[in-house]
């Protein structure tokens, strides 16, 4: 049950919570539980026609010829649609952020990249009918070499999945293949260390299987536009892509939403309404595209495999002074969104630690597998895994228990970041206490007594000598507080016993000045994404 | 295209109608019924969220032949509630927040009252055995076998008409 | 086209649909069969079924037992005499696929399925195959071995009690509880005299493309007590003649590694983890 733990943080919060901590009925319960929520598939409309994909058997191959004309003639075919009838056969959904080039078809056309491509899809009066017209399509397919395997996926002479990316990784800022983090010097520190370790991570990919199949139905409205109802999880996100994908204007399209069975981030994609849309403008009927459970599985998008490289320096006294990290994201065929995880991915690097000298280098891969996208907490999860696999084993290691392992290391209000961000309104130290008390795990008593506001700032607020970077290690104008930040604490007595020399003397600590601006939302956001042009 | 007639009581009203050669029970609920309780999830009968009762039995609608339910009574659970209220499954799945996007839930109440209709006090391990067909891909099934054994000892096998 | 189904009240009347029709397929439970139709498998052009109630009768006459095919799991769990099949039944789908899947049906289920099977192969089960002009009988490894491009249509399973209450075994092997597919399953007959393994008989499920015997540890079993040094020889040989798949319930290698210990802990009857 849910438990409050007011002890902590108590001078940071108003204790006069009107909703949280009470419990509160969902307004959508009573539909649930009689079975009246109304899915998108629940709408009954007349003249309904059934939409089937033809799908790609192979992993990679190129398309020599579609014969389509056994299905068109074939009974109860309403229109077979081919990649030449997508009015812009080319996308890429974080393209309405203007982040990534288009660089997947809505149907393919030149080449299939992975198996379960769609290829042609069938409008037929029923689902039997449209089956039947698959079957009777020819297709004529070079196979060509496939590759699987990130790494493999990034040596010279590896196949090219992707034409828009010809070196099989996603290009940051129209030049890099990667995205980089460093801070301080790894190199020296894993000289200096007491202890090395590395290991290797290996995540697979996970379907989200939602109990409801990814689907939607959508109609000719009135006034030229078109309804479309939809498991969409972000019913805008979906409707901007599929006007751009049908080059329409997006007040063309009408989307009716929000109650999903079931997404977990696998309904992110518009995996299906732009093919219904555009089947209902060349039909002039309702059109219903809904995945089979196999589909469901081979061809709705899974999290992203990941491989992650984790390399450490630990002192015998239990700190870590150097983390490097190399990650690859199995982005699939096709980036959808895993361009983004990855830039998570390096914002998350070293973990909730203090550490004083770290690198990353993480990739986003292309493979001939199904393309991957969101999954709860993508992008974050998996280095999470590894990071705590690794400290559990760093822990063991210098023989420190697992627990006060963490603690030793964890951040602290103060703190400097590796992404050179002051760590605010940390809270890792407490939750590991409270974790050790609710698993009976014995920390002792000077670990029970540590906090997140005590003991961070000082020398661990200075930004290291980074090899490679501006001299000096300039630090970053400091970000605005705003008033969830907790006030900065007085610096108090480095928890560790004083670092051995440092490359460049720690600067004192100074006092917060005030932001000379104001820093908006969307720049912030722009400074992550780095290509805004708009 | 030829259509058959089938006939079958549901939820204690006589339907008639007209389905596809190979149409499954759970299309002839839906569309011929109008009745979108019950819902598709595999079209394999291993996710649970077509589960009706026919007979009182528990089956999977996806995987049923409609027309083997010829004359036959099924129950979905859109006829649970008695006029305005609520079935005490229906409140136990309310109030301890068994559901949260809510598409198992249809099938998830149908194979909780099979249970109870014939075993009114089932222990805990008994519920599980029951909605053992019935994937929940939300709420981790916990809220849910609370529900159902809230619902057991509200006594809905004594509320029973 | 749309597909056809045709209604038969006897099953000769069933075995002569399905024996002139290539597209035809015999709707048991639907586990299968509706399985494939709601995929569009077009190979499916008719769907055969029978309305004869005695397709789904169980009838006992002494220590034999028929079971009609058409007889549901649900069945055999509600039939006191065929309290020894209930630990297999139960572990066979959820109620509601236990209220539809049949004995006749689990006979054709695809490996990792059929672990009905599995446990009738183990019971000697033979089987009655009806024809579209008669019936006969056959060993069940016989019906299993050519269930692909057999013509007939399963009537009924007979088998004998076992020897003793104790002397019938099954384990199931799945990552799922309460309801999970095979990793593996394993059923066993070791009927004691004296206190030694006298005519055993163990088969497999998901071992194989098929449910089969393991005949090397039928062999080793022989004359042998049940205990850690009795069982040592069947141990070693548990592997020989498997043949299993590699799926997303697992793999190949894993099936073949963890098969022994799992028929240690049978032959041990250790208790269930």
């Amino acid at each position: 049950m849910l438990e409050f733990r007011k002890e902590y943080f108590a001078d940071e919060r108003d204790e006069n919570l009107n909703e949280i901590g009470k419990p509160t009925q969902r307004q959508d319960m009573v539909g649930h539980v009689t079975g009246t929520t109304t899915y998108f598939d629940d709408h009954k409309l007349a003249g309904l026609l059934h939409l089937k994909v033809l799908r790609s058997p192979h992993h990679h191959a190129r398309i020599r010829g579609i014969d389509t004309g056994a299905a068109e003639r074939a009974p109860g075919v309403r229109r077979v649609i081919r990649g030449a009838d997508v009015p812009r056969n080319l996308n890429t959904l974080l393209s309405l952020l203007n982040f990534g080039k288009d660089d997947e078809p809505t149907l393919a056309v030149d080449k299939v990249r992975y198996k379960g491509e769609p290829v042609v899809a069938v409008v037929a009066h029923s689902e039997r009918e449209a089956f039947e017209a698959l079957a009777q399509i020819r297709v004529d397919y070079e196979p060509l070499p496939a590759v699987f395997d990130v790494e493999e996926a990034l040596k010279a002479g590896a196949p090219v999945v992707n034409e828009t990316y010809p070196k099989n990784s996603f290009e940051y800022h129209g030049r890099y293949d990667h995205q980089k983090l460093r801070f301080g010097d790894v190199e020296r520190a894993f000289a200096e260390a007491d202890h090395g370790l590395e290991e290797r991570y290996q995540m697979s990919p996970i379907e989200h299987a939602p109990t409801e199949t990814n689907g939607c139905v959508a109609a000719p409205e009135t006034n030229g536009r078109y309804v479309v109802y939809t498991c969409a999880q972000g019913l805008f996100f979906s409707l901007d892509t599929c006007a751009k994908i049908l080059d329409v204007p997006s007040n063309k399209l009408h989307f009716v939403g929000g109650t999903v069975g079931g997404g977990f981030g696998g309904k992110v994609d518009s995996l299906t309404e732009p093919l219904a849309i555009l089947g209902a403008m060349l039909t002039g009927r309702p059109v219903r595209y809904v995945l089979g459970r196999e589909e469901e599985m081979q061809f709705g998008s899974p999290r992203g495999a990941e491989r992650i490289y984790v390399k450490d320096a630990v002192m015998r006294d239990g700190r870590i002074t150097a983390r490097k990290v190399t990650s690859y994201f199995d982005s699939g065929a096709y980036t959808r969104l895993s361009s983004y995880a990855v830039i998570k991915c390096a914002a998350h690097i070293p973990g909730p630690y203090t550490i004083p000298n770290v690198h990353a280098d993480v990739y986003c891969v292309y493979t001939n597998r199904v393309p991957a996208t969101a999954m709860r907490g993508f992008g974050v999860t998996a280095v999470d895994f590894a990071i705590e696999c690794q400290m559990d084993k760093l822990a063991h290691l210098v023989g420190i228990d697992p627990m006060e392992f963490r603690i030793l290391n964890a951040y602290r209000d103060g703190d400097m970041k590796a992404h050179r961000r002051e760590a605010k309104n940390t809270a890792l130290i407490e939750c590991v206490q409270v974790a050790a008390e609710k698993a009976k795990w014995p920390i002792r008593e000077e670990f029970r007594r540590m906090s997140s506001r005590a003991g961070g700032g000082g020398a661990r607020a200075a930004v290291p000598h980074t090899p490679g970077t501006p001299a000096g290690g300039a630090r970053p104008p400091a970000p605005q507080r705003t008033t969830y930040d907790r006030p900065p604490q007085p610096a108090q007595a480095p928890i560790f016993e004083p670092q051995k020399p440092s490359p460049s003397p720690p600067s004192p600590r100074q006092p917060t000045p005030a932001p000379a601006t104001t820093q908006h939302g969307a720049a912030r956001f722009s400074s992550v994404f780095g290509t805004r042009r708009r | 295209m030829s259509k058959t007639p089938v006939q079958f009581r549901h939820n204690g009203v006589d339907v008639a109608v007209f389905v596809d050669g190979g149409a499954n029970l759970l299309t002839a609920i839906r569309e011929g019924v109008g009745d979108t309780a019950p819902k598709f999830g595999c079209g394999q009968g291993t996710c649970g969220v077509c589960t009706v009762l026919i007979d009182g039995e528990p089956h999977l609608s996806c995987i049923t032949l409609a027309e083997a339910v010829a004359g036959r009574s099924v129950e979905t659970a859109d006829g649970l509630k008695n006029g305005p209220d609520l079935h005490p499954l229906q409140r136990a799945f309310m109030e301890h927040f068994a559901a949260q996007c809510g598409f198992c839930t249809p099938g998830m109440l149908m194979a909780a009252k099979a249970l109870l209709d014939k075993n009114p006090a089932p222990s805990r391990a008994e519920v599980v055995e029951a909605i053992g067909g019935n994937i929940c891909r939300c709420t981790g099934y916990e809220p849910i076998i609370n529900a159902v054994l809230a619902a057991a000892s509200a006594g809905p096998g004594r509320q029973r008409a | 086209m749309p597909i056809a189904v045709k209604t038969c009240s006897s099953l000769g009347e069933a075995a002569a649909a399905l024996s002139t029709d290539r597209g035809a397929r015999f709707l048991a439970g639907g586990t299968l069969v509706m399985r494939a139709v709601n995929e569009g498998d077009l190979a499916v052009s008719t769907i055969v079924r029978a309305t004869d109630s005695a397709f789904s009768e169980i009838r006992s006459a002494g220590a034999r037992i028929a079971i009609g095919a058409g007889a549901t799991m649900a069945q055999i769990l509600a039939h006191r005499e065929l309290d020894f099949l209930h630990p297999v039944a139960r572990l066979i789908g959820g109620p509601a696929v236990r209220s539809a899947a049949t004995v006749g049906g689990n006979l054709f289920a695809p490996s990792p399925y059929g672990d009905f099977a599995a446990a009738l192969l183990a019971l000697d089960a033979t089987v009655s195959l009806q024809g579209g002009y008669g019936a006969r009988e056959a060993p069940l490894e016989e019906c299993l071995a050519s269930r692909e491009r057999s013509g007939g249509l399963v009537a009924s399973v007979s088998l004998n009690r076992p020897a003793s209450p104790g002397a019938f075994r099954f384990r199931k092997v799945s990552r799922v509880r309460p309801k999970g597919i095979s990793v593996l399953s394993i059923a066993a007959h070791l009927p004691l005299s004296g206190g030694r393994a006298t005519g055993a008989r163990v088969a497999y499920g998901a071992m194989a493309p098929t449910p089969i015997r393991a005949k090397a540890v039928e062999r080793a079993l022989e004359g042998r007590t049940l205990d850690t040094a009795g069982i040592a020889s069947a141990l070693a040989v548990a592997a020989e003649g498997t043949n299993p798949a590699t799926d997303a319930i697992a793999s190949a290698w894993y099936r073949r590694e963890v098969l022994a210990v799992h028929l240690r802990r049978l032959l041990l009857n250790e208790p269930e983890r």
